[in-house]
């Protein structure tokens, strides 16, 4: 089988996020970024396939700048074969509707794919809709929120799982499949891993290389734009006791001074 | 007046409430049509409900196809294309989110996700979990907006409800729904939608001792909750997380209990109107966004509450 993993570099949920002030768009340098976690699955559910069907062959694809190649990397390391980056200043800004546009073109550099795995939800965007996006553009089946994969010959299985419930889906190969958090635990890359990840080939296009209308990308060609953002003032600490045995009638107390029962 | 398309939640003949928080919300910006996809006989179920909360057309969109999500997406693009709506209301859940992306891909239209509020002059996004207030417009016509659920009061208003049959023409290549097993709601409020939200963290110890965090909840008819941090040691399922990497909730009343208040977990419920931490180290974030805090154990303070509610109520 022939999979794309579609990757995203995140900033680190555990530090503060900021949006830059000027155009509303995410401040990535203000922040650690990291291989959003889910995209860790998404490779781990790229390499149980790959492991059970002898030929395969997984490659990782991101967009996004250049220090998007540590995501890269860490995919590399798991055991991914290879990786398309697509790397162009003229991407910056672009959203949701480009993004799916674009990532369907950087899919079409790769010959042959059966099929293209992603997150259901990046921590940062959580549009969680970009897999099924790049779909619609592909003109492909889009199997979200798997929870398990099945594949046996053509057909593709899924068992998908939302806070509204089980759907089971199915359709045929070629497909584009999201997973959940629950679909399994990525593997730790290993120093063999590491090392040999290095040496692994890491193809860049630009748009011109992908064939992406730079029309249809970067911020100028947002369908939609932030008119303004501003940090919310902080919520500043009330009241502090500390529990003498009385703590939970103090909170009664409270509650009801508050007209909250 | 434009027209407004909301696209119609429903579960076994029932309209989800956040449908007519669209409907609600569809008034600002012209006149609503809801849009409802489903199975023959339907519509039928659901046209008085939508009738009374402002529909003046109701488009009926009855197929047996099986194709996932799809008839949604083929059946708002074509009354985009017929209709020229003023913009598609659909409300924030994964299939809403889903439907809207693929809508706005395929009709080249902006995509305004997970709105908190909105006007003519454009929408409102609650952003990183409250930490920012951000407005935005679209930058083209039809925009298709997602609203977050509660974000909207619903307010009743007579529309005529005017009948319509829809097409539903489903062409290209498509997932096909197998079978479906709906969650049917447990007896505790669905945690985005609650008025009052009980959580536990990492000092809850246990799985057996969340018990008293639902026994607190179920006292107040609350949601329960829970950090990353209890998910993660096993203590509790993991659709009930709140925070960044879980659910965002804003309700009335929030009760952190043993929860220490990292940023991951802050990012989702810091909109809270009043928040209550009880924690037994003083120097826990929580305290920082916290209108009252207890530093304490919560074992002693939280069945202590319980009881002083309870006396209240009898």
């Amino acid at each position: 089988m022939n999979i794309v993993v579609l990757v995203k570099q995140v900033p680190d949920t555990y530090s503060e996020r900021k949006l830059n002030p000027s155009d509303g768009v995410l401040d990535r340098d203000a922040t650690d970024a990291v291989l959003d976690e889910i995209n860790e699955r998404a490779v781990e559910a790229a390499l149980v396939l790959k492991e059970a069907n002898d030929g395969s062959e997984v490659t990782v694809l991101t967009m996004g700048p250049d220090r998007a190649t540590d995501a890269i990397r860490k995919a590399l390391s798991m055991g991914a074969d290879k990786a398309v980056h697509l790397s162009d200043e003229a991407l910056a800004g672009t959203d949701a509707v480009g993004t799916a546009k674009a990532l369907a073109k950087a899919i079409g550099t790769v010959d042959g794919v059966d099929l293209v795995i992603a997150g259901n939800e990046a921590s940062d965007g959580r549009g969680g809709a970009i897999a099924a996006m790049v779909a619609d553009v592909l003109g492909l089946p889009a199997l979200t929120h798997a929870r398990e994969i099945t594949v046996d010959g053509s057909a593709v299985t899924v068992k998908r799982e939302t806070d509204e419930g089980i759907t089971m889906l199915s359709a045929e190969l070629p497909a584009v499949i999201s997973v959940g958090e629950k679909i399994n635990e990525p593997r730790y890359p290993s120093f063999k891993g590491i090392m040999a990840a290095k040496k692994k080939p890491v193809a860049t296009l630009s748009l011109a290389d992908a064939g992406i209308d730079a029309s249809e990308v970067g911020l100028a060609n947002a369908l939609s734009a932030v008119t303004s953002a501003s940090p919310k003032p902080p919520k500043s600490a009330g009241e502090k006791i500390e529990d003498e045995g009385d703590g939970g009638a103090k909170i009664a107390a409270f509650l009801v001074s508050q007209k909250l029962i | 007046m434009a027209e407004v398309l909301v696209l119609v939640d429903h579960l076994e003949g029932e309209i989800k409430k956040s449908t007519f928080e669209l409907l609600t919300a569809a008034r600002t910006l012209g006149e609503p049509s809801a849009v409802v996809v489903g199975p023959a006989g339907t519509a039928a179920k659901l046209a008085d409900g939508l009738a009374e909360h402002g529909a003046e057309k109701i488009y009926v969109a009855e197929t047996d196809d099986t194709a996932f999500l799809t008839p949604e997406v083929s059946v708002l693009a074509g009354l985009i294309e017929s209709a020229s709506p003023a913009a598609v209301l659909i409300g924030v859940s994964a299939d809403g989110k889903e439907i809207a992306g693929r809508l706005a891909v395929r009709t080249n239209s902006a995509w305004l996700n997970d709105v908190v509020g909105l006007s003519a002059d454009g929408v409102t996004h609650s952003v990183f979990g409250g930490a920012y207030v951000a407005e935005a417009k679209a930058n083209t016509a039809h925009p298709v907006i997602t609203l977050r659920p509660g974000s909207v009061e619903i307010e009743a208003a007579a529309g005529a409800g005017a009948q319509e049959t829809v097409t539903v023409s489903v062409d290209g290549r498509n997932a096909s729904v197998t079978s479906r097993e709906p969650i049917v709601g447990g007896d505790r409020p669905e945690l985005t939608e609650a008025s009052v939200v009980v959580s536990g963290g990492r000092g809850v110890g246990s799985a057996d001792d969340f018990g008293v965090v639902e026994g607190l909840a179920d006292t107040l008819g609350a949601a329960v909750g829970a950090s990353r941090a209890a998910v993660d040691s096993g203590y509790y399922p993991h659709q009930f997380q709140v925070g960044q990497t879980g659910k965002t909730v804003s309700p009335q009343l929030y009760i952190a209990l043993g929860i220490s208040g990292a940023i991951q977990h802050r990012a989702g419920m810091q909109t809270s109107k009043t928040i209550i931490a009880v924690n037994k180290d003083a120097e826990a974030p929580i305290f920082e966004i916290a209108d009252f805090g207890v530093v304490g154990d919560l074992f002693t303070v939280a069945p202590q509450l319980k009881d002083e509610i309870a006396k209240r109520k009898s």
